[in-house]
Order: C-alpha cells, then sequence, then structure tokens
C-alpha cells in the first residue's frame, strides 16, 4: 500500500509548526536559524509530495525545492554572518537583546 | 543761398549754441561766450541778407518769401509749418537781429568777463568782487565775474532761438511754440540768481502770470483752427474770404463776431507777454534778473514778441470794420491807452533805474497796442521798432550805469542800494560815453522833437489818433507822453547831472568797450530808426526823404493803409509835452541835494504813496489771487479734501479692514482652520506616543505579531470569501 498524500501533509505541517515554534520561541539567534530552516524543508516536504501526487509528469515541483535549497543555503549563509558580525559587536546572540530595529 | 533756406536756417545757430554750452563747453568761460556770440552773430548776418533781399523786393507783400512743409497729419490734410517772410516780420527780424547782437555782446563785460573770480562769490547769487592787491600791496575791491557765466549764455542763445522761431514762423501754432521758449528762458534767466528769494518769487510771478494770458491765446488757436483750419497767416490775414467770413459769423458772445473773439483771445496772450494791464505785475519785478536778460525781455524779444502777435492778428480785429472801429479793436484800444498812462504814473515815484525803465516799458507797449486798437497799423509797427532800439539802449545803459556804480561801492566799501538813482548824480563826468548815449535814449524814449526815432512814431500814433477822431485815446496817449518825457528826465537829471550823492557816485567808472560798443550801435539806431517814417507832409522836411516804412509795412494788409493827413494839433501837442515834459523833470530835479525827499513826494504825499506801491495791485492780486489760491490748496485741498476726505475715507477704509481681520482670525481662522491643523497633528501624535509601545525591536514579537495578523485575516478572508 502505498502512503496517501495527507501523512506528507500532516508530516510537514508539523515540521513547518516545530520550525515555526523554534523560530518564535528560542532565544538563540543560530536556533531561530535553524527554525527556519526546519519550516523551509516543510514546504519543500509540500512541494514534492503535491508533485508526486499531483503532476509527476511535470519537473516544476522538484525544480521549485532545487530552488528553495539553494535559496535556503544562502540565506543561511548570509544569516549565520549576520550573527556572527553581531556575536562581535555585541557579545551576545540573544535574540532579545539585539533590539536594535527599535531605533 | 536760397533766401528761404537760409530763412529756415536762421534760428538754428543759437539753439546749437545752447546745446553746445550746455553739453559741452560751460566749464570754459572763454568757449562758451565765444560760441554765443558767434552764434548771435550768424543769426544776424543771416537776417541782415534775408532783410536787404526783403527790401530789394518790389511789391513784397504780394511776394513775400514763405517756404513750408508738411508736419502733421491733420485727417485728410496735413498741417503744415514753415517758415515765411513779409513786411513786418522783415522790420521785425531786422531790429530783433541787432538788439540780440548787441546784448550778447554786452552780456561778455556784463558778467565781468576777465576779472578775477570773486571771493565769496558762489552760484545763484550775484557776484560780490574780489580782493587784489597791486604792485604796491594796496588790497583792493574789484569786481568779480560770474560764477555761471556759461550758463548764461546758453540761457539766452535758447531765448533767442525762441524769438527767432516766432518772427520767422508762418503760423500761429509755431508762434506760439518759440512764445513759450520764451516764456521758460524768461522764467529761468528772472531767477538766474536763484539763491535770492526775490529773484524766485519774481520768476514765478512772471511764469504764472504770463501763463494766464497764454492760456486764452491758445483758446483762440484753438478756435482759430477749429473755425478755419488753418492757422497760417497768409491763408487767415492775407485772404479775404475767410476774414469776411468770420466778420459775419457771430460767435454769440457778447455780440462779438467770431473773428473779433478770436482777436481778443489771441490779444490776451498780449496782454499776459507785453505786460498790459491787468496782468503788467510781472514784468517790473522781472528787473530782478541781470541786466542784459532786462533788456531781451523788455525790448528786444518777449514783450515786443507779444505786439508783434498782436500788429500780426490785427486783420482778425478789424475784420468787419465799416467805419475804422470794431468792438474788438475799442477793447484793444482801451487796454492800451490805459496801460500807457497808468504805468506812466507809477514809473514818476520810482527809485531803482531798472524799474523806471520796466514801468516805462509797459507804458510804451500801450501805446503800440492802443495804437492798433485805432486802427494806426503802421505807426503801431514803427513804434515798436524804434522802441525796440531805445528801450534796449536805455536798459544797456542803466546796466552800465548799475555797473559803475558797482565799482564805485567796491572801491568806497559803502553799503548803499547801486541800483538807486538817489545815490547817483553827477555820472555824466565819470561815464561819459554811458551817458551820451542814454541821453540819445531818454530823449527818443520822451519823443525829442525831430532828431530822435522815438518823435517820429510817437508823433505818428498821435497824428493816426487825433486825424481818425479817437480824441480820448489822443488825450490819454498825449498825457502819457508828458508824463514819459517827465519821467525820463527825472532819470537822466537824477542819475548823470548835478553832483555826485554819494562817495560811491563820484569813484563810479566808465565800463568796458564790450558794453559800450553796443550802447553806441544802439544810439545810432535810436536816432537813425526814425528817419524811415518820416510823414511825407510834415513842414519843411517832410517828403526829403521817402515815407518808406509806410509803404513797406502797409504791404502786409490787404489793402495799403491810407497815410494820415498832416494837421498841426498832433505836431504842436507832441512838441509840447515832450520838451514840457523834459524841462519840467529837469526842473524839478536839478541840483538834488544827497538825503533829499523825491520833491513829488514832499509836494503830494498822499499821491505818491499810491504810486510807489504801484496802486496797490500787488496787494489787491494778493488778497483776490494769491491768497485764494494759498487758501485753497493748503486750507481746502490739503487739509479738508486730502487730509479730510480721502485720508479721512481712506482711514475709514483700514479701520473697517482691520475690524473685518480682526473677526476672520478670531472667529474663523484660529478655531477652524488652525484648529483642524493642530487636531491632525495632535492626533497623529497621540496616536504614535499611544503605539510606540509595541516597536519593542525584537524580531520574535513581530513574528508574533505577524502570525496573529496573519490568522486574522487568513479567518477573516474565509468567512468572507466561503461562507457566503
Amino acid at each position: 500500500m502505498m502512503i496517501s498524500l495527507s501523512y506528507y501533509l500532516i508530516f510537514s505541517a508539523a515540521l513547518f509548526s516545530i520550525g515555526l515554534f523554534g523560530v518564535l520561541a528560542r532565544k538563540n539567534a543560530v536556533a531561530i536559524l535553524m527554525g527556519v530552516e526546519l519550516m523551509l524543508n516543510a514546504v519543500n516536504v509540500n512541494l514534492v509530495a503535491f508533485w508526486r501526487f499531483r503532476t509527476p509528469e511535470l519537473i516544476a515541483g522538484q525544480a521549485f525545492a532545487i530552488m528553495v535549497f539553494a535559496v535556503a543555503a544562502a540565506e543561511v549563509a548570509v544569516g549565520l554572518a549576520l550573527i556572527i558580525s553581531i556575536y562581535r559587536r555585541r557579545n551576545t546572540v540573544v535574540a532579545d537583546d539585539i533590539d536594535m530595529l527599535k531605533l | 543761398m536760397a533766401t528761404e533756406t537760409l530763412i529756415w536756417l536762421i534760428p538754428l545757430p543759437p539753439l546749437l549754441a545752447f546745446f553746445l554750452i550746455v553739453l559741452f563747453t560751460n566749464r570754459s568761460k572763454w568757449i562758451s561766450h565765444t560760441v554765443a556770440v558767434g552764434a548771435a552773430l550768424l543769426s544776424w548776418l543771416g537776417s541782415m541778407v534775408v532783410f536787404f533781399r526783403a527790401i530789394r523786393v518790389e511789391h513784397f507783400g504780394e511776394e513775400i518769401f514763405a517756404s513750408s512743409l508738411s508736419w502733421l497729419p491733420a485727417g485728410d490734410t496735413w498741417f503744415k509749418i514753415g517758415v515765411q517772410i513779409d513786411p513786418l516780420s522783415a522790420v521785425t527780424l531786422f531790429f530783433v537781429a541787432w538788439t540780440v547782437l548787441m546784448i550778447f555782446l554786452y552780456s561778455v563785460g556784463y558778467h565781468n568777463y576777465g576779472q578775477p573770480k570773486g571771493d565769496h562769490d558762489r552760484p545763484g547769487l550775484q557776484p560780490h568782487g574780489a580782493t587784489v592787491s597791486d604792485a604796491h600791496g594796496h588790497q583792493h575791491t574789484v569786481p568779480s565775474i560770474e560764477p555761471m557765466y556759461s550758463r548764461f549764455f546758453a540761457f539766452i542763445g535758447l531765448f533767442a532761438f525762441g524769438m527767432y522761431t516766432l518772427v520767422v514762423s508762418d503760423n500761429l501754432l509755431t508762434l506760439f511754440i518759440g512764445w513759450e521758449i520764451m516764456g521758460l528762458c524768461s522764467y529761468l534767466l528772472i531767477g538766474f540768481w536763484y539763491a535770492k528769494p526775490s529773484a524766485r518769487a519774481a520768476m514765478i510771478k512772471a511764469f504764472i502770470t504770463t501763463r494766464v494770458g497764454d492760456v486764452f491765446m491758445l483758446l483762440g488757436i484753438a478756435y482759430l483752427y477749429a473755425v478755419t483750419g488753418t492757422l497760417n497767416y497768409r491763408e487767415i490775414f492775407y485772404n479775404p474770404e475767410v476774414l469776411n467770413r468770420l466778420a459775419e459769423t457771430p460767435s454769440y458772445i457778447v455780440g462779438l463776431s467770431t473773428a473779433g473773439l478770436i482777436g481778443i483771445l489771441l490779444f490776451i496772450g498780449t496782454i499776459g507777454k507785453s505786460a498790459q494791464w491787468p496782468l503788467h505785475v510781472w514784468l517790473p519785478d522781472a528787473m530782478e534778473g541781470p541786466t542784459p536778460v532786462s533788456a531781451m525781455i523788455h525790448a528786444a524779444t518777449m514783450v515786443s514778441a507779444g505786439v508783434y502777435m498782436a500788429i500780426r492778428i490785427f486783420p482778425l480785429l478789424s475784420a468787419g470794420a465799416e467805419h475804422g472801429m470794431t468792438t474788438a479793436m475799442g477793447f484793444v484800444a482801451f487796454i492800451g491807452a490805459f496801460t500807457a498812462l497808468f504805468s506812466a504814473t507809477i514809473a514818476l515815484s520810482q527809485n531803482d533805474i531798472k524799474r523806471v525803465l520796466a514801468y516805462s516799458t509797459i507804458s510804451q507797449l500801450g501805446y503800440m497796442v492802443a495804437a492798433l486798437g485805432i486802427g494806426a497799423y503802421v505807426a503801431a509797427a514803427f513804434h515798436l521798432v524804434t522802441h525796440a532800439f531805445f528801450k534796449a539802449l536805455l536798459f544797456l545803459g542803466s546796466g552800465s550805469v548799475i555797473h559803475g556804480m558797482e565799482h564805485g561801492v567796491y572801491h568806497t566799501g559803502e553799503h548803499i542800494d547801486p541800483q538807486d538813482m538817489f545815490n547817483m548824480g553827477g555820472l555824466r563826468k565819470k561815464m561819459p560815453l554811458t551817458f551820451w548815449t542814454f541821453l540819445i535814449g531818454g530823449f527818443a524814449l520822451s519823443g525829442f522833437p525831430l532828431v530822435t526815432a522815438g518823435f517820429w512814431s510817437k508823433d505818428e500814433i498821435l497824428a493816426d489818433a487825433f486825424g481818425n477822431g479817437h480824441i480820448l485815446v489822443f488825450g490819454t496817449l498825449a498825457l502819457a507822453a508828458l508824463l514819459t518825457a517827465f519821467y525820463t528826465m527825472r532819470q537822466i537829471t537824477l542819475t548823470f547831472l548835478g553832483e555826485p550823492r554819494t562817495k560811491a557816485a563820484e569813484h563810479a567808472k566808465e565800463t568796458p568797450w564790450t558794453m559800450t560798443l553796443p550802447l553806441v550801435i544802439l544810439a545810432v539806431f535810436s536816432v537813425a530808426a526814425g528817419w524811415v517814417g518820416i510823414p511825407e507832409h510834415f513842414p519843411a522836411i517832410g517828403g526829403l526823404l521817402p515815407n518808406w516804412f509806410h509803404e513797406f509795412v502797409g504791404g502786409t494788409l490787404l489793402e495799403l493803409p491810407e497815410a494820415v493827413a498832416f494837421n498841426a494839433v498832433p505836431l504842436l501837442t507832441s512838441l509840447v509835452v515832450a520838451l514840457g515834459g523834459l524841462y519840467l523833470g529837469w526842473l524839478v530835479y536839478r541840483n538834488l541835494p544827497a538825503g533829499a525827499k523825491d520833491p513829488v513826494e514832499e509836494a503830494v504825499p498822499s499821491v505818491h504813496t499810491v504810486l510807489k506801491n504801484k496802486y496797490y495791485f500787488d496787494e489787491l492780486y494778493d488778497t483776490l489771487f494769491v491768497r485764494p489760491a494759498y487758501w485753497i490748496s493748503e486750507t481746502f485741498t490739503s487739509e479738508w479734501m486730502d487730509r479730510g476726505v480721502i485720508d479721512g475715507f481712506l482711514h475709514w477704509v483700514a479701520m473697517v479692514t482691520g475690524i473685518i481681520g480682526n473677526a476672520l482670525r478670531n472667529y474663523i481662522d484660529k478655531p477652524i482652520v488652525n484648529g483642524f491643523g493642530d487636531f491632525v497633528g495632535e492626533s497623529v501624535k497621540k496616536f504614535g506616543r499611544n503605539f510606540r509601545v509595541i516597536q519593542t525591536g525584537r524580531i520574535q514579537q513581530y513574528m508574533i505579531g505577524a502570525l496573529f495578523t496573519l490568522a486574522f485575516f487568513s479567518v477573516l478572508f474565509y468567512y468572507l470569501v466561503y461562507t457566503r
């Protein structure tokens, strides 16, 4: 028997929610970044699942997933660089302490 | 050169001189007077050529020199201006050219050319003398040069231009232009020493008084143009059709014909310009100007211009006269005769040497005007010519006397008026040339029989008046002639005869040649100018010389006026009044001691006071016109109209505007406009202040906010889209 689409979607939703919780609740900026990655990958799961079950004859779903990977990789690179930079300046990676947006 | 071209050119040199001096040469006194005198000489030369060409033409009155050009488009036609010389303007040109040239030359000496600069002289005041030390180290005060020397020559140049323009023009409009240029120049020249308050007052008085006449004259010109469509002399005054039409058209004003009304309007211009009663008041005051100016104004140019114009318009005045007189002529005769006697009486009591001459001028002009009024056209023109010569001579002579007296005043340091005749006396020995020429001029003025020009012209007027039956005019003029002889001899006796009455008079000195040469030349004319008009029927010498003047000038009119038959009564009268007046004058004033009163004053003090105050005409005009004018301007116009009504209205408008403005500000601007603006601003401020707390700067809180917002809108969307 084949695993139905709903399982994938439920899994994807769960993964997204975990990532979202991580982004909203964790103090550490690196952990927030990891949460973002989880959310992106939840999206990827969604994309690939919909492709497999709905339009297997087309390649768009896979192509989107690949693109998200690439963008996520770039985002992580930039995000980590920013975090390191902030750490060097302010000696912290706690998100609540980094309230420069207020100014 | 063609005569017509030459006539166009005659007025130009003095005008050029005026501009040259004003613009370029005014720093150099020498160049300025050379330019001015040179220009006068050129004009004189042109005038002489034209004059002598004119008198060679037979029946010149019909074959005049004329040339014109189209000037202003007037509807379908052109208004033409041009030049013309007819017999009348030819003789006028002759005496104008001579007197103007003499006066220009005289001015060089009068303004002390060649003398040092004054110690305290400044522009606008008469020169006060300069201190020089001679070889022995003695200090002397000598006359000093006029500070505004060049300016004077510029002004008289413009003046001469005005007069020449007036004489050569062929229509009333260019005549009027020349007339007004002279009015301006007389204003400038009377007030030449403008730092003197009396000179300033005199210049304004002269200008305004003559302006009164000019307004009427302009009305007359406009009227004439309206009814005839031309202002050309030939087309009006030499045209029987036009004259008849004007004479036959009634004007609806006091029964005058159109010709008479226009004539009188134009003649009022003469009254102003030639200082006839009642506009005579400006001329004596005009003596404030330098003496050559007095001669310019009183002899050669301005006042002669008035009479010249009156003689010009004589055909208008006399148009429609069946037997001698018209109403207009009666008016003219009355004004002339009255003025002649009236101002002769005032001249009796004046002590200022120039003022006597001023009143004498008014009186003699009255003679000419009266002659015109009784139809003695040629006699009026004749007297105009002879009077111009002898009056210029007398004025220049009096200037020479004043100059000599000033020399004495500087020399002795006395503080006396050098123009007062009672400070003079005995000058015949000190200033022989001035004395003899003045004597000739004075005798010509009084009409000394046979030898002087004044006798022939005055005798002709009297003969005309008597011969044509105007006994009243004849009597008035004869009485005026008696007074003329009397005050002339008074002047000569007080000035030149007897013993010096002041130290200054003892030290008076003859003036330089630039001043005496014009005197000599004018003295020659004062005698010889009469010979051209000796009546043919005069006993003994009549007919020896042809009565050229009568034939020549009479040709200006359509019909040659008849020469009046000889009658012994006017001749005897004029002999008696001239000789009697002269003798009386000598008798009364000879050997007057220093500091003595005028014998006339002692005899009839009340009459003398009235005369001395010129019949109170200045005071009368002051009360009648000057004070009301001041009242109107100061009280009525300034205080009531301007400051009361107009300013009051403006202030009221300003006050009402202020009230409205305040109301708008308090009830509209402040609460509504400002209130709304403030409300918007304050609201935004309040909103911002209240909502600033949500901006924590913490990224996770923002994301929670975004999450809830998204959730909210999703729910909203869901309900809006899917539950419908």
